[in-house]
């Protein structure tokens, strides 16, 4: 099977007008010696039909979410996708256009992304937010480049509490940005205000996360304030669904907001594609990464958007561009526009709401230790099932249950410890019945 | 048009939410938010109605022919839409334990190994999530085999041509690198001689997109690839244009070591209006100790996940990377199978057919046959008739069409890069090229009618100056000012490209 549109005919005929007689010849130019003469060693040519069966015969070798009881979350979360959102990605305009770099081939791409801006801003409280970065990782390397540009300093503090997997991208980004990497150990979940003001000295920036890592609700403006005393820039990593309920980072002094938006629009997928998102107070506004759309008018004076501030970009300023990103996530970011304008505000509240509910019921129901007993949370929150947290694991998905995260892999003498999450999917009879799982395998 | 904010109205819904009944447990004064974030309030016929609005005013490969150069807007085949959404893919989840994701990592395996075919080369990373990310992650893999080597402090300098595209010198500066540009020569290579001038001892490596963004092939890639080689540093093949080349030239057999594709661009990934994108890095062995973890692997007949990589740059994005881009892309090779020669055949072709039917009329910079693409000069026309690239694009919106990228590369003054693909039917690049055609006949008899373009579009040109001064990213509510009725400012800013 292929995609070609061209008979025998159409190539005698091209040929024929090109001036030659051989498809051969229009690869002159290559050097023999690097000219490839073999045959390709991929598996056969499917059919659409075979391929589909190739697939689904692959995709059923997973255990999704749909098959077993599963309370995994850490970062990628098993909220509701509303239907609306699949039908919208499916327009073809919006999964086969290119960034709209011809305004007016592209009102309707650049409109929505302008009202993505609009909504990430009004969720984090910012002035400022770009078309998308490439997920919650990411786009913390991003802001430690803004924050590196703005202060002039060499340092970036994260706190232990942030995703390790956000850590682990910064760690390698931060080399090549002539950037120091300094984490702040929590206590008992959480950060030291005070630990952190003294880390934050002579650094750039400053990044927490709400709720972090472990569930728990950071003392966020104490972070925020602490981190402004020590001129570093506070950079509040949150997420989208906690923002119903959770004051927003620019209330309470954040310079930057960034956030994996996944559970806003976009389905697991094994960890991508989604969209990361980076917003800002306007004092960053020129420092900000990739597209940004703004509105103007056209000739005639109607109202229109555009890609703009484009001066601070690679095609523009190249080596001195604000970062090299290009392609973004647009498509995934649309989502989540789609996804926040079908929850609205109540909706987001309430989606808040019954994540809190049932995971505070599963708190009680669980009856297992607590690994922070002390901590506010939201959505996750991390228990001790008393043996190793693998082996609870593995006898749990024996009786179909998925029973969250094991902490080990990230942080040290959390041997025995579970983050489990709790969506709005989940009912208390599912949250009974991990009880029932955990009570037989518990040691 | 509105935008969904001027829609809305308190009150109004789309959301069902499930409501257990559980009490809610209460927030830290401090930590509670004090207003709504202003989202729209709309019920569901209204948003819908609202984005199809916005999608009727969007212009995607599936409404016509968008052959916007170094972009490679191909057709996205539906089946793979089909299969990305099954839910053994789709409701995935990234911690799932290796039991449980068999499928998913044979697949990443599977496509890895295809990836390090097609280029010739070794091992391969999936995780970048661009074609830029791949660009910073393979400058990464030079500075740690360097640092590995004791060459670290000594190599501090890569070299970029200045065909190149905006990513490569920006990249080079976020991976801590000093920037050299080489020139090119009157055929369109690379200036060997400016080459041979600035490749030392301090020399990283080279950045280069074979064939270039001028569409030509470098014909002296094997005496390129000894200068570098020669001297102790890399090369690094920017992925953007693999579209001309697969199973017919590989870039590790050109002399590169490090490779980035573009799975959005040769392999089908839809663009989704402005990404998702995929960038995988592709490498010699001795690059393999370096990629970033976790790297997926086979033990007989069972997928890993491995991290133990000492020397491992670490990880450049969450979890294994796009996932669903891997599906996709895998997919559509699958369809070709080892006949993947002839999607860049037919790439090829497509692009010299509409060459040989506008070079008489637009200026041929470099009098070659091309690649995938080729760039034209709209000089005459700008000298003869005061008629711009921009203006040809604009006009080109009428015919109902996508224009070509436009202003790049820079080396080419009032450029227009023109990339077909090969999923175009002989009579769509017909239709094309007669209206490019029409239109240098208009620049001269009717130019105004050009200056004036787009005429059958939601909107005419839209002033990008007045965008940029005023800086209005974001819908202000009750404060939002109202730009219409002021006087335009100033025209598009002419600088564009593709990739």
């Amino acid at each position: 099977m292929s995609y070609l549109s061209l008979t025998d005919s159409d190539r005698e005929a091209m040929l024929e007008r090109i001036g030659i007689s051989t498809v051969e010849e229009l690869f002159q130019d290559i050097p023999e010696r690097v000219r490839f003469r073999g045959e390709l060693d991929i598996d056969p040519a499917l059919s659409e039909p075979e391929l589909v069966a190739h697939l689904e015969e692959l995709a059923a070798r997973n255990v999704h979410t749909g098959q077993e009881l599963s309370f995994l979350g850490a970062g990628i979360y098993d909220h509701y996708v509303p239907a609306l959102v699949d039908a919208i990605l499916a327009r073809g305009e919006f999964l086969t256009a290119y960034t709209p770099y011809q305004p007016e081939m592209s009102q309707g791409i650049l409109q929505a992304i302008f009202e993505y801006q609009t909504v990430i801003c009004e969720l984090t409280g910012m002035d400022v937010s770009n078309a998308s970065g490439y997920d919650g990782a990411t786009v913390a390397a991003d802001a430690c480049y803004v924050a590196k540009h703005v202060t002039g300093r060499q340092k970036v503090v994260l706190c232990e509490t942030l995703h390790p997997q956000v850590r682990q991208v910064v760690k390698t980004y931060a080399p090549g940005f002539g950037l120091e990497v300094v984490e702040v150990p929590h206590h008992d979940g959480t950060t030291d205000p005070d630990e952190l003001r003294r880390a934050a000295g002579d650094a750039a920036c400053v990044i927490f996360q709400q709720p972090n890592f472990f569930g728990c609700l950071e003392p966020a403006p104490e972070l925020a304030a602490a981190a402004n005393e020590a001129e570093a820039l506070p950079v509040a990593h949150v997420d989208p669904v906690s923002l119903g309920l959770l004051e927003a980072p620019g209330n309470y002094g954040c310079a930057l907001a960034i956030g994996e938006g996944q559970g806003a629009g976009n389905y697991q997928s094994y960890g991508g594609p989604h969209y990361g998102f980076i917003a800002a107070h306007s004092d960053f506004i020129r420092r900000m990464p990739g597209r940004i759309v703004g509105e103007t008018t056209d000739i005639a004076g109607e109202r229109g958007y555009v890609l703009t501030l484009q001066t601070r970009e690679q095609h523009i300023r190249r080596e001195k561009a604000t970062s090299n990103i290009t392609t973004n996530q647009t498509l995934l970011a649309l989502a989540g526009l789609a996804h926040l304008s079908w929850l609205g505000p109540q909706g987001l509240r309430e989606v808040g709401e019954t994540c809190m509910a049932l995971s505070e019921y599963a708190k009680d129901r669980l009856a297992l230790p607590l690994l922070f007993p002390d901590r506010t949370t939201f959505k996750e929150f991390a228990i001790r099932v008393g043996r190793p947290a693998e082996e609870a694991i593995q006898a749990a998905r024996e009786q179909g249950v998925h029973p969250g995260y094991a902490l080990k892999r990230d942080y040290a003498g959390m041997e025995d410890a579970l983050l489990v999450c709790v969506t709005e999917k989940k009912t208390a009879a599912d949250i009974d019945r991990l009880a029932e799982v955990l009570k037989k395998i518990a040691g | 048009m509105k935008l969904i904010f001027e829609k809305s109205k308190s009150g109004r819904r789309a959301s069902s939410i499930p409501k257990p009944d559980l009490p809610v447990p209460g927030l830290p004064d401090e930590l509670r938010r004090r207003r709504p974030p202003r989202l729209p309030e709309l019920a569901e016929p209204e948003i819908v109605r609202h984005f199809t609005a916005l999608a009727d005013r969007t212009f995607g490969v599936d409404t016509g022919f968008y052959p916007l150069g170094s972009c490679t807007m191909k057709h996205n085949p539906r089946v793979n839409e089909r299969v990305v959404a099954l839910p053994g893919f789709r409701d995935l989840h990234p911690l799932q334990e290796e039991e449980g994701s068999q499928g998913a990592l044979e697949l990443m395996w599977r496509l890895q190994e295809i990836l390090a075919e097609v280029c010739g080369l070794h091992a391969v990373s999936l995780q970048p999530a661009a074609g830029s990310q791949g660009e910073l992650t393979g400058l990464m893999l030079m500075r740690a085999y360097f640092a590995d080597r004791g060459e670290g402090e000594q190599r501090n300098n890569v070299i970029t041509a200045d065909t190149a595209h905006g990513t490569n010198p920006a990249s080079v500066t976020m991976a801590g690198y000093q920037l050299q540009k080489v020139g090119t020569d009157a055929r369109g290579n690379l200036d060997l001689d400016d080459l041979r001038a600035k490749v030392n001892e301090e020399t990283a490596g080279l950045m280069l997109t074979n064939p270039s963004t001028l569409g030509l092939f470098d014909e002296h890639i094997e005496e390129v690839a000894s200068i570098f080689h020669d001297a102790g540093a890399l090369l690094y093949y920017d992925g953007a244009n693999l579209n001309a080349v697969c199973g017919i030239s590989r870039p590790g057999d050109m002399g590169f070591d490090i490779v980035h594709i573009n799975l959005h661009k040769t392999f089908s990934q839809p663009h989704g209006g402005g990404g998702p994108g995929g960038g995988p890095v592709v490498v010699r062995d001795i690059l393999e100790p370096f990629l970033p973890v976790p790297a997926v692997v086979r033990d007989a007949e069972r997928f890993h996940l491995d991290y133990d990589r000492p020397k491992s740059i670490g990880k450049v994005r969450g979890y294994c990377g796009p996932f669903g881009v891997f599906v996709r892309s895998y997919a559509f090779i699958r369809s070709y199978g080892p006949a993947l020669r002839q999607m860049s055949e037919a790439a090829v072709l497509n692009a010299n057919y509409m060459l040989a039917r506008l070079r008489d009329v637009y200026e041929l910079p470099f009098d070659r046959l091309c690649m995938h693409e080729f760039v034209l000069s709209a000089r005459t026309l700008r000298r003869e008739h005061g008629i711009t690239a921009l203006d040809v694009a604009k006009r080109l919106m009428d015919y109902g069409f996508h224009p070509p990228t436009i202003y790049f590369p820079l080396i080419v003054p009032e450029a227009l890069m023109i990339e077909p693909t090969e999923t175009e039917a002989m009579e769509t690049l017909d239709a094309f090229s007669d209206a490019m055609l029409e239109i240098a006949r208009d620049a001269a008899e009717n130019p105004g009618l050009l200056k004036e373009a787009p005429h059958h579009r939601p909107v005419r040109r839209l002033d990008e100056v007045k965008a940029a001064k005023r800086g209005i990213v974001r819908y202000r509510f009750d404060d939002h000012p109202d730009l219409t009725g002021e006087p335009a400012e100033g025209e598009a800013i002419e600088a564009q490209k593709g990739a």
